[in-house]
């Protein structure tokens, strides 16, 4: 029991961790951006390739990783979404647009990975011995990632609640249009925000490659978890994309231990569903409309 | 009726003769190709009937699809082939309603996500079953129907599909659905039950997806969770509704019939870049055609008609 909590708490911050980059880019960019997990598995290639090419520590990677990742993402929302938004005459439209334009976007990410690193499964081995804890074992790189994935956490959370630019993107958040009568810059805002999005997903991507296999297909797992919580934790909140992101893991992991592995899909959208008919908004969420 | 309307059936009527006599004609090849042109047609022009008027983007058609072709591989041989049919429609009616009754209150995004997952809950679903219950992973579909005879099951569903269209278009139901398409808070306050009227076309649309997977199953001889519930199917609907334009009941066809030419000739010359490809096609069709070809058509049409008798109009 304690072993299946435990097991279910790291999943949880992982899970955490790749919603939370989708959860700014929704709830402040508002792009439904649908080829996140693609992006999270092509930031989990480059630190392979660091690793294994250069030998470089995954975690010194990030510093790596992250900017280029940031630059990819603002060109991303530069050239491919701006002219979406500018489109769009209303907010649903700008879904629906956006929803189909990172669609194909997932399309062109996952078969560049195909084309250049096939069909196969990766890993690398890092940090991998075992560390007891409770009087439970956990591999090293496991805590280690979650050990970073607090840290993240933490951090964006400071910035978006206690500095003013993480006030003016809360603001935009909530209604763009009255930020704009602030003085907001609401598009440079969201462009940013976005690319804020781009960097954490890479980040999340650095550290589940360093104790997860994956392959140039497996992206679209990590968009719909990562859909799930953000949903879960109501759009644009951070407190609740942890909380719904651990809820998320601990129930698999019981199920997974207790019941059956082939049913944890099953568990992900029965939670999503219950969640979502109990409280629309999400866990956290106002309800807007 | 006009003669135009007896002029239109008469050739509506010539072309389908053509359409059933198309076994008899073509090689075995070139009926297999009808027979995808055919599912295709129908799977868009199916999720056109629902998201067209709605708006809600569903990823969920390989679901029903799949759902259609594993009710033919567990039960084509023990019964009667139009009973199985019959299972297969009952069977993606019910789960249509079920989803849509938990998700069509909620905001349209929620039900991208849900339908995006859908066909991989079932797919697990059916996995965990097999694996448990019935200790078979894959099943051989032994049935007594040839290729022509699903061709023509085909081609009567596809004429189903666009009577149906057409009806649901001209009743109470498709004049509600146009509201709500066009503003849902307006549709909600002018009476119309939005819920009631979403969840039934989100079914009418499943069951014809359902059918249409019930039908091709007996062309694969070995069928498998990740055969029946490929998701690329649900993708490849959705570009060719979008490409032919959803606001027409005849849109998705006119994007159908091009793309599953041009998929069935990259997939077979470029197997290692389609997936490149698909998401260029797919994003030049977001980009340049946001209504659609049918969309293109109309605007065409506009224009040639001349600047002046449009402005008396307006």
């Amino acid at each position: 029991m304690t072993n299946a909590i435990l097991t279910g708490l790291m999943l949880g911050g992982m899970y955490a961790l790749t919603a939370m980059g989708l959860t700014l880019q929704y709830g402040v960019a508002r792009i439904m951006n649908l080829s996140y997990g693609e992006f999270l598995i092509a930031a989990a290639f480059a630190s392979h390739w660091l690793f294994t090419g250069w030998a470089l520590s995954p975690f010194l990677g990030l510093a790596l990783v992250i900017p280029v990742a940031f630059a990819v993402s603002f060109a991303v929302y530069k050239l491919l979404l701006t002219p979406l938004v500018r489109r769009a005459r209303t907010r649903d439209a700008l879904e629906v647009d956006s929803i189909l334009a990172t669609f194909g976007l997932a399309f062109i990410v996952q078969g560049s990975m195909l084309s250049l690193f096939g069909g196969a499964y990766y890993s690398y081995s890092y940090l991998a011995f075992p560390v007891h804890l409770l009087g439970e074992t956990i591999a090293a790189n496991r805590l280690a990632a979650l050990a970073v994935t607090i840290l993240l956490g933490a951090v964006l959370y400071l910035a978006l609640t206690r500095t003013r630019a993480g006030t003016a993107v809360r603001a935009v958040a909530v209604d763009p249009s009255a930020a704009q009568l602030v003085a907001i810059d609401v598009a440079r805002t969201s462009a940013l925000t976005f690319a804020l999005g781009g960097a954490l997903v890479a980040a999340a991507g650095v550290l589940v490659s360093t104790f997860l296999t994956f392959s140039a297909s497996s992206g679209v797992v990590f968009t719909m978890k990562a859909l799930i919580i953000v949903v879960m934790g109501g759009i644009g909140n951070i407190l609740g994309c942890v909380i719904a992101g651990l809820l998320l893991g601990v129930s698999e992991a019981l199920v997974a231990s207790f019941v059956d592995p082939g049913l944890t899909l099953a568990v992900n959208f029965a939670l999503f569903l219950t969640v979502l008919l109990v409280k629309p908004a999400g866990l956290f969420g106002r309800a807007t409309r | 009726m006009t003669p135009r309307h007896i002029a239109t059936g008469l050739v509506a009527l010539a072309a389908l003769t053509l359409l059933a006599l198309v076994p008899r004609l073509v090689n075995p090849y070139h009926l297999a190709l009808a027979i995808s042109l055919l599912q295709y047609t129908v799977l868009a022009t199916a999720w056109g009937l629902f998201s067209g008027p709605t708006r809600y983007v569903s990823l969920a058609t390989t679901a029903f699809f799949g759902i259609g072709a594993y009710t033919v591989a567990v039960l084509g041989e023990v019964l009667p082939w139009p009973v199985v049919l019959l299972i297969a429609a009952a069977l993606g009616m019910v789960i249509a309603a079920l989803v849509g009754l938990s998700t069509l209150r909620l905001s349209g995004v929620h039900f991208v996500i849900f339908t995006f997952g859908l066909a991989e809950l079932v797919r697990q679903l059916v996995v965990w079953f097999e694996v448990n219950k019935s200790r078979v992973l894959g099943r051989y579909v032994f049935v007594d129907i040839t290729q022509s005879d699903i061709y023509w099951q085909l081609l009567l569903l596809a004429v189903a599909t666009f009577a149906l269209g057409w009806l649901i278009k001209r009743s109470r139901l498709g004049f509600a659905l146009r509201i709500i398409g066009e503003d849902e808070t307006v549709a909600a306050h002018c009476g119309i039950n939005t819920t009631t009227a979403k969840v039934a076309l989100f079914a009418i649309s499943a069951t014809i997806m359902t059918l249409a997977g019930a039908i091709m199953a007996p062309r694969w001889t070995y069928i498998e969770p990740s055969i029946a519930f490929n998701p690329m199917i649900s993708f490849q609907v959705l570009i060719m509704a979008l490409l032919g334009g959803t606001h027409r009941l005849w849109g998705p066809a006119l994007g159908a019939i091009p793309l599953t030419l041009l998929f069935e000739l990259l997939g077979a010359r470029f197997p290692n870049t389609f997936t490149i490809i698909f998401g260029c096609i797919f994003l030049l069709i977001v980009y340049l055609l946001p209504r659609g070809v049918a969309g293109l058509l109309e605007s065409l049409r506009i224009k040639l008609r001349g600047a002046p008798s449009r402005q008396v109009v307006a």
